[in-house]
């Protein structure tokens, strides 16, 4: 008898060691994300994979499935709770979607789109982040990062350089680059990394390609999130 | 609908910090400008010549709030419009124009008026019949209460033939799909 | 990697020599560093990171995380005043500007000849001697306009702080009240000696009879902690003391270091005695980082009585020592998680849990971290025993809770009771009167109203971690909670979004009443937000945020209410302010340069 958990009452089948994330994707139902990614450990910063396990908040991403539990997700209390987090992370940085190259591939504003976010609702912190084009194939627009870490992560565990990292505070934190300078051309930074090509939003763009693809057709265009998310899961 | 034919709503539009790409949005409903000419009435709107807004049943917002006009233009639409709506980026986010907040405003005029190549001897415009621009540019639901958005740039003739139809048959609006889009 | 060399810096090379060039040192070098210049310039991060082998995004990473640890330069005389409600209400934002008056200074920022700063800093742990200061890390308590006034002229004269009266750096115990643990003289070493006697199972017996729970708030079962870290797989454990007291009117942990360090230290080596660990760390807030010396100096009266080191009193295989780790002022490394990334050099960011500490802690190793006074307490278990530990308190709640006390009381200071004691016998012993309510427990932790002062002191009933901060008739408890809201978002790590945003934004709204923009709309964008941080926050931290909002919303309503200048919606920024740059940029002043900023009816 494998084991199982009941997502939104439905049976969802899991091996040990899953999360529920893991578990409810390979069953065919979206819990969405930002920070999550398939090839690292759970991170649990941006929170949007929110559900209620006997009836407590928990990350999807990095609570392990358990035999028998209920679980709520795609409700409208959670839905509600993701809409939420959101316009947070709207208004908390500069997203200009309609002058951004990557609308239309972005996870932020495709889950925008998912969750049916009509206003960023809170007053807008219009914060001054200046952007790095110091490097001649990569553009850094830190106007649009969402602090999911996935930059640092893979450029520190995959790519071998640590080429980003967080520092400062609360709502004062920020990403820098390994140099002295703070500038992207004064690192070992590669537009082959997986760092240049892993970032969900648009903080890091590849100079000279930003509408090869025309906007109206890009990822997020064609298929909601959920719907790409499900197809590219195993 | 009912068999009765309902009282025509009216309606108010205005650009305030804006292209009039949203406006322009608007006409994109084509055909269904002969439906909505059926339902609604217009109050002041660029494709009107009424210069004040009067009592309204809906009033349509595009562009962000950028100077002290705009504020008074806002604040009047919110006092006679019963249902505000904030139509388009700039309305929603501040959008295209707000990419100035991260600069003072003496930068960003003396740059414009100053420092500009091929300017000598410019000033900043001072003449009082000009409206004073505001520190900071931004989204109208920071200024007044607002009741729905649009979002878009510009949003779709479509979305808004959806948006208000949904409205004036007495639906909550809803945008999904192709209909929702920032950009 | 293309960095251009840094300058030599035989001080510099020194610092990380004497850490060993160890990457999990990272923080303490960095406190070190910062003595050379009194601020860390980017080529000293870079040859730190050189230095120790870590990318340099690492080291600033870490740099940027500690409000103590700065980035850009400060003055010779850092002058942080404490900034707690209780500092509020004693009139420190009075005193800061009288200091930055006289000295021509701007709030926050550096004289322009580098001579002195001046801001404000998180609760110092020094409520029952309000207002108080830490300048350059030296904490001086009590201040009054007299001594700002005489501070001011010692810093223009640029008088070394030793040549300070010595009266200014006074700190008082304040010890009010005395139970089992204030009360007991010990010989250094006759609790462990018992331990031992009784051998490592018989000892856990004990701590299990005790019924001890955790003194930092959460109570948990200290012994439960404790053998599921001696339970657990892997050599090499180790034993934390969180002696990062940063909730704020909490100062007890300051007068156990001060007054008791030895049985801090003893109850440590009671930790490692019973799951068998080699290495202990005390994490002292970097608030703290004037008992250094003292703490320094017990330790080494206890390695040379052989209570700590090698074969501790003639237990062969009982080798345990004892380090001090220095925070530098972040309250969130108070979460057991976080403190533990931190005394791993790194930014202090609380872990996903499972796995919690006691099986994977410091460097993956088995840890258990427990409170400076939930160490004290099992002295006294080892010395009489868990039932006779367990004879006072309550059934849930055994043995004795110190209490800091501060706020509107003749007495401020530290008691300690048997849990299960009243609040209104507190208020009584402490002398406080016309009492509008309590905050127990610290910003996080429950605001009492005056009909609820018949509840008790226990993890049942009002559990806390030990801070009671009193508030009579005369106060505004908006604004007691405001001032909670603005720690909070001072102190959100930033990890998590509702907590990064989150806090900010309960800011912005608490603000926005304060500023006289309020709106009803305003309570329930509040509401929605309180539910959010504690729903979905990452730690404790981002939950408890929310707690002094939701606490006064509900007992102290008409203090948020009668701030609502519209029972709709308001702005929340002053219209008419935003104008005046351009008119000062267009020197316009006639009415179409003006605007309201509220406006009820049509002009």
């Amino acid at each position: 008898m494998s084991k199982q958990f009941l997502l939104d009452g439905q049976p969802v089948p899991f091996e040990e060691g899953q999360t529920i994330l893991e578990a409810a994707r390979a069953a065919g139902h979206y819990i969405p994300s930002l920070c999550w990614h398939k090839d690292f450990p759970p991170h649990g910063s941006c929170k949007l994979c929110v559900v209620k396990a006997a009836g407590r908040h928990v990350s999807a991403c990095a609570t392990p499935a358990r035999d028998g539990s209920e679980v709520e997700s795609n409700t409208p209390e959670m839905n509600g709770e993701r809409r939420g987090l959101l316009q947070m992370l709207f208004v908390e940085g500069n997203h200009f979607c309609p002058s951004c190259e990557k609308s239309g591939n972005c996870e932020l504003q495709a889950l925008g789109y998912e969750y049916e976010m009509l206003t960023p609702r809170f007053r807008h912190f219009f914060p001054d982040r200046p952007v790095d084009a110091s490097h001649p194939d990569v553009l850094l627009d830190f106007n649009r990062c969402i602090f999911c870490e996935l930059c640092v992560r893979a450029s520190r565990d995959v790519d071998g350089k640590s080429v980003f990292a967080l520092t400062g505070r609360g709502i004062q934190k920020h990403l820098v680059v390994n140099a002295e300078s703070g500038r992207l051309a004064d690192t070992d930074f590669s537009k082959d990394d997986l760092a240049a090509r892993i970032c969900p939003v648009g903080v890091i763009l590849h100079k000279r390609v930003g509408f090869a693809v025309p906007i109206g057709e890009r990822k997020f265009d064609v298929a909601t999130i959920s719907a790409q998310t499900l197809k590219e899961s195993p | 609908m009912s068999p009765v034919a309902p009282r025509k709503l009216r309606v108010a539009t205005c650009s305030l910090a804006g292209c009039f790409g949203c406006h322009m949005s608007f006409l994109d409903i084509d055909e269904h400008l002969f439906e909505l000419v059926n339902l609604i009435e217009f109050d002041r709107s660029p494709l009107t010549d009424i210069k004040d807004v009067g009592p309204c049943d809906i009033g349509l917002i595009e562009g962000g709030v950028c100077n002290a006009e705009n504020v008074h233009v806002l604040r009047e639409f919110r006092r006679n419009c019963k249902t505000l709506i904030a139509l388009g980026a700039c309305a929603v986010t501040g959008g295209l124009p707000a990419q100035r907040n991260h600069l003072s405003l003496s930068e960003c005029l003396r740059e414009v008026y100053q420092f500009r190549p091929g300017i000598e001897n410019g000033q900043i415009p001072n003449d009082p019949e000009l409206p004073l621009p505001l520190d900071q540019v931004h989204p109208i639901h920071e200024v007044v209460r607002v009741d729905y958005f649009i979002p878009g740039c510009p949003p779709s003739g479509p979305a808004i033939w959806k948006f208000l139809t949904d409205l004036i048959a007495g639906r909550t609006p809803r945008l999904t799909g192709d209909l929702l889009h920032y950009d | 990697m293309t960095n251009a060399p840094s300058p030599a810096s035989p001080e510099l090379d020194d610092v990380l020599a004497r850490h060993d060039h160890d990457p999990t040192r990272l923080l303490q070098i960095l406190i070190d560093a910062q003595e050379i210049a009194g601020w860390l310039p980017a080529p000293t991060l870079t040859r730190i990171a050189a230095g120790l082998a870590l990318p340099r995004a690492r080291v600033e990473g870490v740099a940027g995380f500690y409000s103590f640890l700065y980035t850009r330069p400060v003055g010779r005389y850092r002058v942080l005043f404490s900034d707690n409600i209780t500092d509020r209400m004693l009139g420190n934002a009075g005193l800061l500007d009288a200091l930055c008056r006289k000295l021509w200074l701007e709030p926050g920022k550096t004289s322009e000849d580098g001579l002195v700063s001046v801001t404000t800093t998180s609760c110092t742990g020094l409520c029952d001697q309000g207002p108080a200061m830490l300048v350059n890390g030296r904490a001086i308590g009590q201040l009054t306009h007299r001594r700002i006034n005489e501070i001011a002229e010692l810093i223009r004269q640029q008088r070394p702080l030793d040549l300070w009266p010595a009266e200014y750096f006074r700190i008082d115990d304040n010890i009010r009240r005395t139970d089992a643990l204030l009360g007991l003289d010990m010989a250094p070493g006759a609790a462990l000696g018992a331990a031992i006697a009784r051998g490592r199972d018989g000892w856990l017996d004990e701590m299990r009879a005790s019924k001890l729970r955790g003194r930092g708030g959460a109570g948990f079962a200290t012994a439960v902690k404790w053998e599921s870290a001696r339970n657990a797989a892997g050599s090499a454990k180790v034993v934390v003391c969180n002696a990062d007291e940063g909730e704020p009117g909490t100062f007890k942990d300051r007068v156990l270091l001060n007054r008791y360090a030895d049985l801090v230290f003893e109850g440590m080596s009671l930790a490692a005695w019973a799951i068998g660990a080699s290495e202990g760390f005390l994490y002292l807030r970097g608030e703290y980082r004037y008992l250094r010396p003292q703490l320094e100096a017990v330790l080494a009266r206890r390695r040379a009585a052989g209570l700590l080191g090698t074969a501790i009193l003639g237990e062969t295989g009982f080798d345990f020592d004892i380090r001090i780790h220095l925070g530098a002022g972040a309250y969130v490394c108070g979460e057991e998680s976080a403190l533990i990334e931190s005394l791993e050099g790194k930014r202090g960011t609380p872990r996903i849990r499972p796995p919690f500490p006691v099986t994977k802690g410091y460097l993956g190793r088995p840890t258990a971290v427990n409170n400076v006074e939930t160490h004290a307490k099992t002295c006294l278990i080892a010395l009489h025993g868990g039932a006779a530990f367990a004879a006072t308190g309550t059934a849930q709640s055994t043995g004795t809770k110190l209490l800091s006390i501060s706020g509107d009381c003749a007495a401020p200071g530290i008691y300690e009771y048997p849990f299960g004691v009243p609040i209104t016998r507190i208020l009584e012993d402490c002398g406080a009167s016309d009492t509008q309510a309590v905050q127990v427990g610290g910003a996080a932790g429950v605001c009492l109203a005056s009909y609820e002062f018949q509840r008790h002191i226990a993890y049942e009933d009002v559990p806390t971690a030990g801070a009671f901060m009193i508030f009579d008739g005369t106060r505004d408890l908006f604004e007691v909670a405001r001032a909670f809201v603005h720690f909070f978002a001072h102190e959100s790590c930033g990890f998590c979004t509702p907590c990064r945003v989150g806090t900010s934004l309960l800011k912005g709204f608490m603000d926005k009443l304060a500023d006289g923009h309020g709106a009803k709309a305003d309570l329930n964008d509040i509401d929605w937000l309180d539910r959010l941080l504690k729903n979905a926050s990452h730690c404790g931290l981002g939950s408890a945020a929310p707690n002094p909002v939701i606490d006064t919303l509900q007992k102290f309503r008409p203090a948020y209410e009668r701030r609502l200048v519209s029972l709709d919606f308001k702005p929340a920024f002053d219209l008419d302010a935003a104008l005046a740059e351009a008119r000062q940029l267009t020197r316009r002043d006639d009415p179409g340069a003006h605007l309201k900023t509220h406006e009820e009816s049509p002009e």
